[in-house]
């Protein structure tokens, strides 16, 4: 036996590892190093309208709710009616980073699908994202009056997690 | 009692199945005839049970027979007959029967159309292709019963998916899945040569048409559902680069490696262990693609309800199947002997340098498509992988390939004279530099990009034409040869319908009234008015939008907003002029105050000869199958 010929089944068997451990990860589970300090501030062109800044510093004193989305995001677009049920129950605004798009996409997608924001950041080359420690899109964070973050969720948003996490949180952090 | 029935067939489809995978296999490394002859009738009979028990899934669908769970999941009352009729295959349960029933479909017409070929190498094909379905029906059957019951039966289904709910769904699905698993029958001849030791000529002769066939299915299949997204997403892309359409682009790129050195195989009896690998590399990436979509392990438009039960079946099977098949693999490969030898300037050594980018690009979109996993299972993090990497990978490593199909058909066997094959080359290097300069000025803007993709098509266009005029010269040109010259100009199609929607395409968003139009690419569309419309079970907004052209009317488009009974998500339908060298897109978006609609409107300059091409593609491998010499070597060997 050559080992030239084992070489497929080598790169295989590695293959298959990660699988492996890949099925038996929650993809939606990362701890965040930024839980419980402050958001990191920036100055972004609004998506709708170039014109006008949008910078976390503006949205002291309310607690409102940052998601991550992209058009090119098979997730964003599984995520989105959620977040357009969620707008509806007005019970913190939610504003969107749109991280790395391009847009007009942002715009199609928006228009086409509803749009639950009360304004979106355009982060065209991710900058801001970094400083957020964007893992991947969707991601979504609560923060508070102060400005610091209290939760994090990597992923898609299901009614569940709103019903159980994120509503109870919103209306504690709102009383304090 | 008919579903019953349903469910019996499939457990009595996997017992015959059992005899086909193991006696026929065992027949033939022990020389037993009678166990070899089992081959034909059991799979013939595998084929005949999975047929009933697909039959029987779709009447409970044709008939709503909500006490079967899969019927009541997807269908409801007021689903129209023919999405019903697609419903069998909208869900996890079904698309699975589906693929098996295919899988035995491809095994019968193996065994019906196998009469002149050696007894032992038919009894190892089929008895390859019979362990294969032994495995998915298990799985169907443990983790994944379509004829599961539900009692009480439901009063009404909770319906398919809207976006499901369209004519693509009848087709797209098993056209693909013919494709994907149409792989198989090359692999398990693959891995009968492996068991033989008969790594020869002769094998390469008979899976090359079989391949042909599954690449066939599988182009048609991939270019319906890009058809599909484009019109029915509302997004007006073409292609996302997702998980999914990857999962079946990935065996497309390695199936067509294998199309070309099974060429070689066949004609010069080279690179034999290189094609078996890549035969048995296409249908694990197949089930690999398989594995993708139904465990859930990436989040895609396509994924199903996920359990985690069936992730871990797929993966097991997957390692048996791929595992066991390279461990065949290092273990006889080696032992092929050499085909004839060629030089450094020679067609096969540019077949061969094709290859290796067709499937360092297949590695680079699998690796893409993986990065996500690979990273979480590391505890690096997760990240989303969106179209800037794919686009940013695979266009340049396209670029060396379509140089290469310019200049590979002229290339003789063995030994060649590539300068002088270069120099002959001369006027098609001429009108593609005179394509990538002045194409891009004609339309009005120039980019290096566009350039380039013109330069591309226009020398491969150009240098199919030269052979094709001086094969005329020499003699009526076979089939197969007008077979790969239709399908390399299917490819150039391809890559100007690229080129001019990247580059050239126009589209708006705006806000409209009754009364009021907009201008985009050379038209003007004027929304005349929006009204409610009933549909058999959504309620619909449908615009009405005249398009025309220096004041003349050429169409009428009615694009939708649709509100389906079943679901809170709006469906977009937009409305589509297609015309050979260009579609203008209307999509209605959200109503806004004042009576006004969001509208986007596209000019999309010849976007349909992305499909064409892919069309094109496709009837070359038609005509290379239908190429006489196969006939004629199957009454050769039948004599």
């Amino acid at each position: 036996m050559k080992a030239k010929f084992l070489i497929p089944l080598i790169l295989f068997v590695v293959l298959i590892g990660f699988l492996a451990v890949g099925l038996n990860r929650d993809p939606h589970e990362v701890p965040s190093p930024l839980i419980n300090k402050l958001a990191p501030a920036f100055n972004l062109p609004q998506l709708a309208d170039s014109q006008k800044m949008f910078s976390p510093q503006s949205m002291r004193g309310q607690v409102w709710v940052l998601n991550v989305w992209a058009s090119w995001c098979v997730a964003c677009r599984e995520e989105h009616p959620v977040l357009v049920e969620m707008g509806k129950l007005q019970i913190a605004p939610i504003i969107g980073l749109d991280y790395k798009d391009q847009r007009d996409d942002a715009l199609t997608m928006l228009s086409s699908q509803g749009n639950p924001y009360l304004l979106s950041a355009f982060d065209a080359d991710g900058r801001v994202g970094i400083n957020y420690g964007v893992y991947g899109v969707p991601e979504t964070y609560v923060i508070d009056k102060e400005g610091i973050i209290r939760f994090k969720h990597i992923g898609p948003l299901t009614m569940d997690l709103l019903n159980q996490r994120i509503f109870p949180l919103l209306s504690q952090l709102k009383k304090s | 009692m008919i579903p019953e029935f349903g469910h019996y067939a499939l457990i009595l489809a996997l017992c015959i199945a059992i005899i086909q995978g193991i006696l026929p296999l065992v027949g033939a490394h022990q020389g037993r005839r009678e166990w070899l002859m089992l081959a034909r009738p059991a799979a013939q009979t595998v084929f005949f049970l999975l047929a009933i028990a697909f039959a029987i899934l779709t009447w409970s669908f044709y008939i709503n027979d909500f006490s079967v769970l899969y019927v009541a999941e997807h269908s409801n009352t007021q689903l129209p007959v023919v999405y019903r009729i697609g419903a069998v295959w909208g869900g996890h349960e079904g698309s699975l029967l589906l693929w098996v029933l295919l899988l035995s479909t491809w095994t019968f017409l193996v065994a019906q159309l196998s009469k002149a070929l050696d007894e032992f190498m038919v009894a190892r094909v089929i008895g390859v292709l019979g362990l294969v379905i032994t495995g998915l029906l298990l799985f169907v059957l443990m983790t994944s019963n379509p004829f599961e019951r539900l009692f009480p039966a439901a009063q009404d289904g909770r319906s398919l998916n809207p976006l499901l709910q369209d004519p693509g769904l009848v087709f797209h699905p098993p056209m693909l899945y013919m494709g994907y698993v149409g792989f198989s029958v090359a692999f398990a001849f693959a891995i009968a040569s492996l068991l033989s030791g008969r790594l020869d000529a002769a094998w390469a002769r008979w899976s090359r048409p079989w391949t042909t066939a599954a690449w066939v299915f599988l182009t048609l299949g991939i270019a319906l559902g890009s058809w599909w997204a484009y019109y029915e997403l509302g997004w007006g892309g073409w292609w996302f680069w997702d998980p999914v359409e990857n999962a079946s682009f990935i065996p497309w790129l390695v199936g067509t490696a294998l199309l070309h050195s099974l060429a070689v195989t066949e004609k010069r009896g080279g690179f034999k262990s290189w094609t078996v690998l890549l035969a048995i590399t296409a249908f694990s990436l197949s089930l690999l693609g398989t594995f993708l979509v139904r465990s859930g392990v990436l989040t895609s438009v396509h994924a199903f309800a996920t359990d985690p039960k069936r992730g871990i079946f797929i993966l097991v099977f997957l390692s048996l199947v791929v595992g066991s098949s390279l461990v065949l693999y290092a273990w006889r490969a080696p032992k092929s002997s050499l085909g004839g030898k060629f030089s450094i300037s020679s067609r096969e050594t540019l077949i061969l340098l094709g290859n290796v980018f067709l499937v360092v690009s297949a590695a680079s979109v699998l690796l893409g498509t993986l990065y996500p996993l690979l990273i979480d299972a590391l505890h690096l993090g997760k990240i989303s992988v969106g179209p800037p990497y794919f686009n940013s990978v695979f266009v340049p490593i396209m670029i060396p390939l379509l140089v290469l199909m310019g200049i590979g058909p002229w290339a003789n066997w063995k030994n060649t004279n590539l300068l002088a094959v270069i120099k002959r080359l001369w006027i098609a290097g001429v009108v593609a530099v005179c394509a990538g300069i002045f194409i891009p000025m004609a339309m009005g803007s120039f980019t290096w990009l566009s350039s380039l993709g013109f330069l591309l098509a226009f020398w491969v266009i150009a240098s199919g034409c030269m052979q094709i005029i001086r094969q005329a010269k020499t003699g009526k040109p076979t089939r197969s040869f007008i077979g790969m010259q239709i399908a390399h100009l299917g490819i150039a199609v391809f890559v100007i319908g690229v080129t001019m929607v990247g580059g050239y395409q126009e589209e708006k968003d705006v806000r409209m009234l009754a009364g009021e139009s907009v201008s985009v690419g050379g038209y003007q569309i004027m929304l005349e008015n929006v009204s409610a419309v009933p549909g058999p079970n959504y309620n619909a907004m449908r615009g009405t939008f005249l398009l025309m052209r220096n004041g003349k009317l050429e169409a009428t488009l009615y694009p939708e907003k649709r509100s389906y009974f079943s679901s809170s998500m709006p469906m977009t339908e937009a409305a589509i002029d297609v015309g050979l060298t260009r579609d203008v897109y209307v999509s209605l978006g959200e109503e806004l105050p004042d009576k006004a609609w969001a509208v986007r409107v596209y000019y999309k300059p010849f976007v349909d000869w992305i499909w064409g091409g892919c069309l094109l593609m496709a009837l070359g491998g038609i005509l290379a199958i239908s190429d006489k010499r196969y006939r004629i070597k199957l009454r050769q060997a039948s004599t």
